[in-house]
């Protein structure tokens, strides 16, 4: 994609991130998607959905395939990725996705409930030896020992680029371990997994998603989801949330019509500043 | 102020004498082409602090040397010590704190 300016950029594939994404798009405002790859979320997983108007006993993939042609249908650009930073500049804001940065006026988190809860010592040891990003910090363990604890579709390949640069990767799948422990003075030194502990330099952390309140520091949370109020505003201007990541009850319906609600307070957010 | 570009040759000398903030970037880091404009806007509006970037591509020694994992970091140096090191976005106003 060439273009990189755009009205509002929703994070999120989901039916609150879609709904947000077709109701910008109908009042005329430039939009992006930005998602993960398909087919990990608890919907894509869902045999059946009974509860959903009119779409009834449809699985749950077949109905977010559905949504998704709705964006194809309307050209709005989705755009497959991790966002890695946020950042506010005044008037607009600018999303990393790999090597790349999109700005927008206005934001529309749509990250779904797997809001991931941080392991001892990560937040902590975040820039010290904690990365969240192969491809952008592996260049620093080039020779080194690092640990990948690899929860994401495409951790395997980033595990393979570290090896591929020069790092010694100690690779975790989902199942390899249950709890871990980053641990380490002023930097890391050592990975704990399941209590064996393994001497490493690195960590590098492979989630879907990286947490909303890790990507914009001031984001006000509420018992583990994004806190907004009836306008899906959140505690950040320009800033919006729908769907589950900003609260129960988890449901397709739910997420679509705050998705709408969000869309419009951009819609109306942009126009007033 | 311009936004100095620093090599192993000239950082020392640049960073010696004086308030010296340095950008340790790369050109494939998405987050570090956010943080340049704010870097460039800041040496832009004041001149009490030198401001440089660190290619860490082509000065790898620096980044080793000054213990470089993540990018971006940036460096606040004082008289050649460093005062404050920060890695990750760091918004204007954390820059300028960064030398109080």
């Amino acid at each position: 994609m060439n273009e990189t300016g755009f009205d509002i950029i929703v994070l999120g594939g989901g039916p609150g991130g879609i709904s947000a994404a077709l109701t910008a798009h109908a009042r005329g405002r430039k939009t992006l998607v930005i998602t993960n790859p398909g087919g990990t979320t608890a919907l894509a997983k869902a045999h059946t959905i009974d509860n959903y108007p009119g779409l009834v006993g449809m699985s749950g993939a077949d109905m977010l395939a559905a949504m998704t042609k709705g964006l194809a249908d309307k050209e709005i650009p989705v755009l497959t990725g991790r966002v890695t930073g946020v950042m506010p500049m005044g008037k607009t804001f600018m999303v990393s996705v790999g090597t790349d940065v999109y700005t927008g006026k206005a934001l529309i988190l749509a990250t779904g409930s797997a809001q991931p809860k941080a392991y001892p010592g990560e937040s902590e040891l975040l820039g010290k030896g904690v990365s969240y990003c192969a491809t952008c910090d592996g260049m620093f363990y080039r020779g080194k020992k690092v640990a990948v604890i690899g929860l994401s579709a495409e951790a395997k390949e980033e595990a393979n680029f570290l090896t591929g640069i020069g790092c010694e990767v100690e690779f975790f799948d989902k199942t390899r371990a249950k709890r871990y422990e980053i641990r380490g003075e002023g930097k890391v030194e050592e990975l704990l997994a399941d209590g064996a502990a393994y001497p490493v330099e690195g960590v590098f952390v492979l989630r879907d998603t990286v947490a909303s309140a890790v990507l914009l520091p001031g984001l006000d949370l509420d018992g583990g989801h994004i806190a907004v109020d009836r306008e899906m505003r959140t505690s950040l201007p320009g800033v919006f949330a729908c769907g589950d990541c900003a609260g129960r009850p988890y449901q397709i319906a739910k997420a679509v019509g705050e998705g709408n609600i969000a869309a419009l307070s951009a819609d109306t957010f942009i126009k007033e500043n | 102020m311009s936004v100095m570009e620093l090599t192993k040759d000239n950082f020392d000398a640049t960073v010696a004498s004086g308030d010296t903030l340095v950008d340790f970037w790369a050109p494939w880091c998405g987050p570090c082409k956010m943080q340049s404009p704010i870097v460039d806007a800041f040496a832009e509006t004041q001149s009490a602090v030198k401001v440089g970037k660190v290619n860490t591509d082509e000065q790898m020694e620096l980044a080793q040397k000054y213990g470089i994992m993540a990018i971006p970091t940036l460096i606040a140096f004082r008289d050649g010590e460093v005062l404050q090191k920060k890695t990750g976005l760091s918004p204007a106003e954390e820059i300028e704190a960064m030398f109080k």
